[in-house]
């Protein structure tokens, strides 16, 4: 076995430990929704990745008894998490904007100062 | 209930019952008129409890049966499973929606601004669409699109709140919703990467042969961790308290009363349904983290709850310490722990759906649910704080309430097992829920009315009237708690696949 064979699944990994990190360790309210993006992004080349068959092509009808076609399914449902993903993006960003007109930062701490206070 | 009844019309009944908000909450935004969206939406959603409460009675009859969307076979089509549990569970839903939005009007006009009204019933509809597919639904990843449109559509619930402490708890919540969502699209996935399908009947067929392999373990641990954080499992409950502290009244008791409740069963299904018993509590042996997490749940957030200032932050904290009882009745795997996580859900949902609508009697009158505010608020508002009493005994575990019936029957499940030490420590637990309850009736009661509540006056007949019938509900049901209780056992047997 190869180790390169498992490169996409490095790479999700990767990812979504990335994406994981920021949302855990940054305090910037806008930097924890890029930061989930990248963890849902993680997410779809999982999917993607796995459906991907050996010597497989885009699963777009060809001529020919002996072509081998990639997985389409798990493409497909990830284009109903990608819109699950910018719903979720846009909604996360709304409330940003929103946090950033009554406290007047999006800062964490400073929000929670705020917070503390009142 | 099977081919040959299929062109019958009652078949259609649980798909019907999704349809019918998911298409009402667009066109309650078309007309941009809050009374108007308030009629639209009121009447779906008892159209939706009518259906689902025929549902219920079929499914109790002649057994469930399996509803094909569009005609289409299980492995391409995605298939509704109609059960007994499922029917249960949509009832509780739907009949906490329907009387929380009949409550609605009022509370809705004091606490969200004239423009954002019809958007409020809007996302209200979509939330309980959201619910009710996810719990209906026999196809995982099904499941996770459901979730989605009913998370997305409770964030902005919380949103809309009156104070900006809305938007920080909104934001909090969307973002461990959407890491648990998403963590619960991983475990999907990792199954279907092993087995090739995303029917849950199928899954459950095709799981045991891969059992051992990593994947599936991994999968596993995706699916109950991206759960347990949905359905604010201890310590896994951050996001909770304030989404539900500083959600409008309406929204707090739609969502407390029903959104964690779902996501239990979402959680049953994958555990009993998918995974198996087996596998969850032999091989893994998810019982005992269960168990400590769930009595952990139970010890801290009621504690919590005793120290804080916001009554319905405390209530807040009691959802998630009665969240811990559904978990260690869960924990049992066995068919009367299961009963007792499945009637708890019941039962705490209406008590807490009328508790948090008291609390929006008194947002209404007083402007403030901070315990502070409230001193002697018991005197002004009788009813209310009636009501409240019966909710509060609900929480407590007093006879005849139907507090009492879950506690019953967790701590026979328990005794069953001759888990002795366990059923002290539950026993015991609800100690606390006499300490926090007692807080609040002593703030209400024992002290003198505050100067500013001079002119606090009782609430209108059409706010206390849906709260008093979902409390008369659970006087009802604790009295005759023989009924539910049947139905609860009649589902746990269903979900470990146990003949009666």
């Amino acid at each position: 076995m190869n180790l390169l064979d498992h490169f996409n699944y490095y790479v999700v990994i990767t990812l979504m430990m990335v994406g994981f990190y920021i949302i855990m360790a940054r305090n910037n309210l806008v930097k924890k929704v890029i930061g989930l993006n990248i963890f849902q992004a993680a997410v779809i080349l999982m999917y993607v990745t796995m459906g991907r068959v050996h010597d497989g092509t885009a699963p777009i009808l060809a001529d020919g008894p002996d072509v081998v076609y990639s997985n389409p399914l798990p493409q497909v449902l990830m284009l109903t998490a990608i819109v699950v993903g910018v719903a979720t993006t846009a909604l996360g960003l709304a409330l940003v904007v929103r946090i950033q007109e009554n406290y007047g930062t999006i800062e964490e701490d400073e929000i929670r100062a705020l917070e503390d206070a009142s | 209930m099977s081919a040959e009844t299929a062109t019958d019309f009652s078949a259609h009944l649980p798909a019907l019952a999704v349809m019918v908000p998911l298409m009402t909450a667009p066109l309650v935004v078309i007309f941009r008129n809050s009374k108007v969206a308030f009629g639209l939406s009121l009447a779906a959603a008892w159209s939706v409890f009518g259906m689902i409460l025929k549902t219920l009675m079929l499914t109790l009859e002649h057994g469930g049966w399996v509803y094909e969307l569009g005609g289409w076979k299980a492995p391409i089509g995605i298939v509704y499973n109609v059960d007994t549990v499922a029917a249960f569970v949509m009832l509780i839903v739907s009949g906490i929606g329907a009387l929380v939005l009949s409550y609605a009007p009022m509370s809705v006009a004091r606490e969200i601004p004239e423009n954002r009204q019809t958007l409020f019933y809007s996302a209200f509809l979509l939330a309980m669409t959201g619910l009710l597919g996810m719990t209906i639904t026999g196809d995982a990843f099904n499941v996770f699109v459901f979730l989605e449109i009913s998370s997305l559509a409770s964030y902005t619930l919380v949103a809309m709140g009156s104070s900006r402490n809305g938007f920080t708890a909104a934001y909090r919540y969307l973002i461990m919703g959407a890491i648990g969502g998403t963590f619960i699209l991983i475990g999907i996935g990792l199954m279907y990467m092993m087995t090739g399908t995303l029917n849950m009947a199928d899954l459950a067929e095709r799981l045991p042969e891969v059992a051992h392999t990593r994947t599936i373990m991994a999968s596993f641990a995706f699916v109950i961790v991206g759960a347990g954080l949905k359905l604010a499992l201890w310590p896994m409950h951050t996001w909770l308290p304030n989404a539900y502290t500083y959600a409008p009244s309406v929204a707090s008791a739609f969502i407390s009363a029903t959104g964690t409740k779902v996501m239990v069963y979402v959680m049953l299904r994958f555990v009993f349904g998918i995974y198996g018993t087996e596998f969850a509590f032999t091989e893994l042996s998810l019982g005992l983290p269960f168990a400590v997490l769930g009595l952990g749940g139970i010890y801290a957030a009621s504690t919590a709850a005793i120290f804080q200032t916001n009554f319905k932050r405390l209530l807040a904290y009691s959802s998630v310490g009665q969240i811990g009882y559904i978990v260690l009745g869960m924990s049992l795997a066995t068919v009367g722990g299961l009963a007792a996580a499945i009637l708890h859900l019941f039962n705490h949902a209406i008590m807490k759906a009328g508790l948090f609508m008291a609390a929006g009697h008194i947002n209404h009158q007083v402007g403030s649910v901070r315990l502070a505010d409230l001193e002697g608020i018991g005197r002004k508002m009788p009813i209310t704080m009636g009501l409240i009493a019966i909710g509060g005994a609900g929480l407590i575990g007093v006879p005849l309430t139907v507090g009492f019936v879950s506690k019953w029957v967790l701590i026979s499940a328990l005794a069953e097992q001759d888990l002795w030490w366990v059923v002290g420590l539950a026993l015991a637990s609800s100690l606390l829920a006499v300490a926090y309850i007692w807080r609040f009736v002593e703030v209400a009661w024992i002290r003198e009315p505050a100067p500013a509540l001079e002119h606090v006056t009782e609430v209108p007949f059409w706010l206390w009237g849906p709260t008093a019938v979902m409390m008369t509900l659970s006087i009802v049901f604790g009295v005759w708690g023989a009924g539910t209780t049947e139905v609860a056992m009649e589902a746990a047997r269903i979900l470990l696949g146990v003949a009666a």
